[in-house]
Formats: C-alpha cells, structure tokens, sequence
C-alpha cells in the first residue's frame, strides 16, 4: 500500500469527502494536535500526583468542584470512589487528566470535556460524552442513551451495550461500542467514526452528513440516506489499529464489519428543488 | 419530565414501602408535585381492600363546609357498601379525606365501584385483594410519611414522582392509577400520549370511565380494556406499543406481576436491574442505587420492549 499523507489518508477513507460551499469550516482530522487541547482555563497537572476522594456524601456539585480544587493543585490523577450514579460528574474538565471512576455514572456525566483520558469501571446514563472535544474515555459496562451526542473528537469507548441515539449529531472524534446500539444510532451525523461490534438498531444513520459507522452485528435496518459502503485495506487497517489500542475485537474480523456511509441525496439539501426532495425521502 | 420506579422480589416479601419511598424519593428532582405509591402485600382472596378519597387536599382550604361535607360523603360510602352487601371489617384513615376499608364482598365489583363512585367527589384509588394504592401532593418522603408506608411488607410495587405538565396538581392527576375496575392491575407513567383524546373516545364508548383528563389513566384504561378482553398482560402490553402513538414508558403491576414496556422511539429513560431473586427499575439508575448501594449491573431497555416478571 502506498505511503498516503494524512490528508490523502482521510479522503481515501471516506471520512472528508465534503464540498465545502464556504458556509462551514473545514477542519481535517488531528486530534493530537497541540491547539486543540489549548484552553484558557487549563490547569497545569502532573499525572503522578495522585489522590482519591470518597464521594459517597458530597453532592454531584461539591465532587465537581472538589476535582477542580485538586486540578487547581496539580493533581493530574484523580480516583473518584462511590459516584453513586449521580448526574453531571466529570463535565467541563478542559486540560490532561487522569480520572477514575470508580462505580457508576447518571445522566451527562463527562460532557464538554476537552482532554482528560477517564476511565469508568461501572455503566453510564443518558447523554454522557456530549460535545466532548478531546482525550480518551473507557466505561467497563452499559452507557444509556444519546451516548456521545454531538461529539467533535477524541475517543469514547464502552465495552458494553449502549441505548439509542448514540452519536447523534456527531461532528468529530471516534465512538466505539463493545456489544450492540439501539435504534436512530448516527442520526444527523456529520463527521467522525462509530464502530459497534454488536448490533445497531433500526433507523441506523438516519439523515448522516458525512462520517462512517461501522457495524459488527446485525443492522435492524438503515435510515434515510445511509447506505452501505464499500470496506477498504484502509479502513480495515484503520479499525484493526484501533480497536487493538482499547483491547477490543470484532467478532469476525473487520474485514467482515459492514461499513455504512451517507448516500448524499440529501446533502447539500438548499440545493434540491421541492419536488427533489420529495424523490429523496 | 416525571420520574416512575418499580422493584419486584422474586418469591418471597420484602420492605416494598422502605425501598419504593427511597426509589421514589432519589427521583424528587423529576417531579416534586405529587408522589404516589401502588404497593401489593400478601393476597387474601376472600377480602377486598379498597383505598378511596372523599376530597382533594386542596379542598380543604375551600369554606367551612367541606369538614362537614366529608364526613356526610364518607356516611354514604358506609351506607352504599352495606345496601350492596359488603361486611366492613377493618377502617384506616390516613388523612382526613383518604380512607382505607377492608371488606368481604361476593357481588359485582364493577357495579360497587360505580355505585361508590357516583358519590359526588368520591374517587375509587384501588381496589383489590394485595393493591393499596396511595397517592397525594408533596415528594415521596411526604406522603409516606403522612400514610405510614415505611413498615409495608410486600411483593411488588410501582411508584411514580409527578412534574404536572397536561393537567393539575391534585390527587386525581396523579399517579399511579387503578385499572378500573379490575382488581390488583395499576399503572404509572412518563411521556405523553398523542392520541389521548380518539382513544380516550373509543374506551368511553366501550364503557370505561375516566376521573381525570391525565393521559396516563388511559393506559390503565386501555390495559384494563385489553385483559377484559381476554390479553394476557404481556400481550396487552406489545399491542399497546402499536396502538398507544407519543414517546412513553411506563409500568404496570397486577396482583403477582410487573411488567414494563417502552414506546419505539425509545425517547423515554428506564434503567433495569435484574438479578435472580429482585428486579428494580426506575427513570434513573440514582434511585436504584437508593437501595442497591453496592455495585451493580445496569442496563437500558430498547425501542420497543416489553418485559413481565412474575414474584
């Protein structure tokens, strides 16, 4: 195989292939480029500073704001213990951190994150990850639902089943799901990768812009304008390589997964005439 | 938003009214208006017990006439039961406009039910040989206190947390609701039915009735409709996924069951728990984890699902 640059790489992929008409940004896929971890209000940690905290008796605020006093000291690793599956935990943490949860997560635990590397040993509710910018989360068990809406990057992984909505709207970055997705999994998903290596519910990408999914199980059927693309050595490199970083495999062996992309009868939708739009739906 | 939980001990009784007031009250955050409870203890199938209202709280502040009022509404309760041949055995009053009376009864249980309820401002909750359904305003912790349900032993429970979005704060607009007029089968409820009103129109014409213009108490309405017409509960529940159109989920419980089902947008939260001898669900896995502290598996149900479990 060729030596491909990344630019090369990521249009052979299929993931930018859009024909930007100057109304958005285009913006090619580098998560570890040092300006997209630049905050104003980053804190400066060491990752061997480490500290646990028993949250069992503090309020989802009080833990919030007890890990942002400990940033705040250069802590760089952080133990949550007992989260007790309260909401709104980890969220709008904006530089490096090593944080660990130790139990289970409510609703928009880790949201506006732009960063930390978390790990989570038990499941997580309704809308976590949303608008997550950068670092790596890893949840041992189950997520809820709209799991990784509107995510523009890094890596969101759960080892086990997730609900539906996963990825709604999402921008960038990568959702990787170790059991199976519920249903309207991608729904107006404008760029980035999901990979389930379980099944995927019906209505699967509905309306996508752009962006991969990548499917290990069975599909409950697809949504409007998704359709099933062709699986390249680069996307089965792509898959192979990270899927290996998480300690993840598919059940068949990528080459088998079913790769599904947008078909674009309704991109660039202001384009299409009424009567146009109606033959696309 | 509205917050609904369920806990169901697999052969054997536990401490439903301690667990469904912690349940319940984990989820006061999702709806702080009313609070209700529909628990079931140990069957006697010879007695009836019947858990009705003779006010509203709000009622209360409404002239000097209503104490009287409620007494004289409670007299004909006592004299409508004896004229239909019901032996009172027992009388609890938790507040002054919501009664509990035990009585042994072998006539026609839908001809008692509208005979007592056509008693101006008298309200049926529940009747039936294990359900007490108990339902007032305030959080959960509130109204358990106020009816003394933390000493409760029982099977199974459903309870549910009210944010009042389509109709009042009052006792008739919240949850859960009695299946009318079947014995032991309530409901609670978090969504919203958008054919409320043509269902609502086809139950009536079948000859159902309706205290409130809550659209959860259709579908203790339509579950009701659909047993009497032979469903099992698992089946009434899948027919009702098709046929009840709006984002739902909601749980219902019968003398020795629960079960759960779920709309097919799947736009409703329900967290589960399930291991060998208890099941708890709830809108939040906080409220799970009120009675489960140690570490537990959870997991989302999908589009579309229906479950029964059986104690």
């Amino acid at each position: 195989m060729d030596e491909l640059s990344r630019e090369q790489e990521s249009h052979r992929m299929g993931m930018h292939t859009e024909q930007l008409a100057g109304r958005t940004q285009q913006i090619f896929f580098a998560p570890e480029e040092a300006e997209n971890l630049a905050s104003p209000d980053a804190f400066d940690v060491d990752f061997n500073k480490r500290t646990e905290i028993d949250t069992a008796e503090l309020t989802q605020q009080q833990v919030n704001l007890k890990i942002r006093e400990l940033m705040t000291q250069g802590y760089g690793t952080i133990v949550i213990q007992n989260p007790g599956a309260k909401h709104s935990l980890g969220v709008g943490i904006l530089n490096r951190l090593q944080l660990y949860f130790e139990g289970s997560l409510g609703y928009f635990g880790c949201g506006l994150i732009d960063g930390p590397n978390v790990r989570i040993t038990g499941r997580v509710g309704w809308s976590f990850g949303e608008n997550m910018m950068s670092g790596t989360v890893v949840i041992e068990k189950n997520a809820g639902s709209t799991f990784g809406a509107a995510i523009r990057g890094g890596d969101l992984v759960c080892r086990g089943d997730v609900g539906s909505r996963t990825g709604i709207d999402m921008k960038g970055g990568t959702i990787i799901v170790g059991g199976r997705t519920g249903a309207f999994s991608g729904f107006m998903m404008q760029r980035g990768r999901m990979v389930v290596l379980g099944d995927a519910g019906k209505s699967l990408g509905d309306s996508m812009y752009d962006g991969t999914i990548y499917i290990g199980g069975k599909i409950a059927d697809l949504g409007v304008d998704a359709v099933e693309g062709e699986m390249t050595d680069l996307d089965v490199r792509w898959l192979d390589r990270k899927l290996a970083i998480y300690g993840l495999e598919t059940p068949n062996g990528a080459r088998n997964m079913t790769k599904i992309v947008s078909g674009k009868k309704l991109w660039n939708y202001d384009n299409l005439e009424p009567a146009e739009k109606k033959m696309v739906l | 938003m509205c917050g609904i939980a369920g806990l169901i001990h697999r052969g054997q009784s536990g401490d439903i009214g301690r667990e469904m007031t912690s349940m319940l009250q984990a989820l006061k955050h999702r709806g702080p208006d009313s609070s209700g409870f529909a628990l079931y203890g140990k069957p006697d199938p010879d007695r009836q017990i019947m858990r009705f209202k003779v006010a509203e709280q709000e009622d209360l502040a409404k002239g000097f006439k209503i104490h009287d009022q409620m007494r004289e509404r409670k007299s004909m309760v006592d004299a409508r039961l004896a004229e239909l041949g019901a032996t009172i055995e027992h009388k609890d009053q938790a507040t002054e406009y919501a009664h509990r009376y035990i009585f042994k009864f072998g006539g026609d249980l839908k001809h008692l039910a509208d005979y007592i309820e056509d008693i101006d401002q008298v309200e049926i909750l529940s009747l039936g040989h294990a359900l007490e359904l108990i339902k007032d305003l305030g959080d959960a912790g509130r109204v358990s206190d106020q009816y003394g349900l933390g000493d409760f032993k029982g099977t199974h429970g459903i309870g549910h947390t009210r944010m009042a979005t389509e109709s009042d704060v009052d006792i008739r607009s919240a949850h859960p609701y009695w299946a009318y007029p079947f014995n032991d089968v309530a409901v609670v409820h978090n969504g919203q039915l958008t054919n409320y009103w043509g269902s609502r129109r086809a139950l009536e014409r079948r000859g159902h009735r309706f205290m409130s213009d809550c659209d959860s108490e259709l579908i203790a309405v339509y579950i009701a409709d659909r047993i009497e017409r032979g469903d099992e509960l698992e089946e009434a529940l899948t027919r009702s996924i098709n046929e009840l159109d709006g984002v739902f989920t909601y749980l219902v419980a019968t003398s020795d069951s629960l079960g759960m089902a779920k709309d097919v947008m799947a736009a409703k939260p329900m967290v589960l728990y399930e291991s060998d001898d208890i099941i708890a669900l709830a809108s939040e896995e906080v409220a799970i984890r009120s009675v489960f502290p140690h570490e537990i598996d959870t997991f989302d149900p999908y589009e579309g699902e229906v479950r029964v479990w059986t104690s």
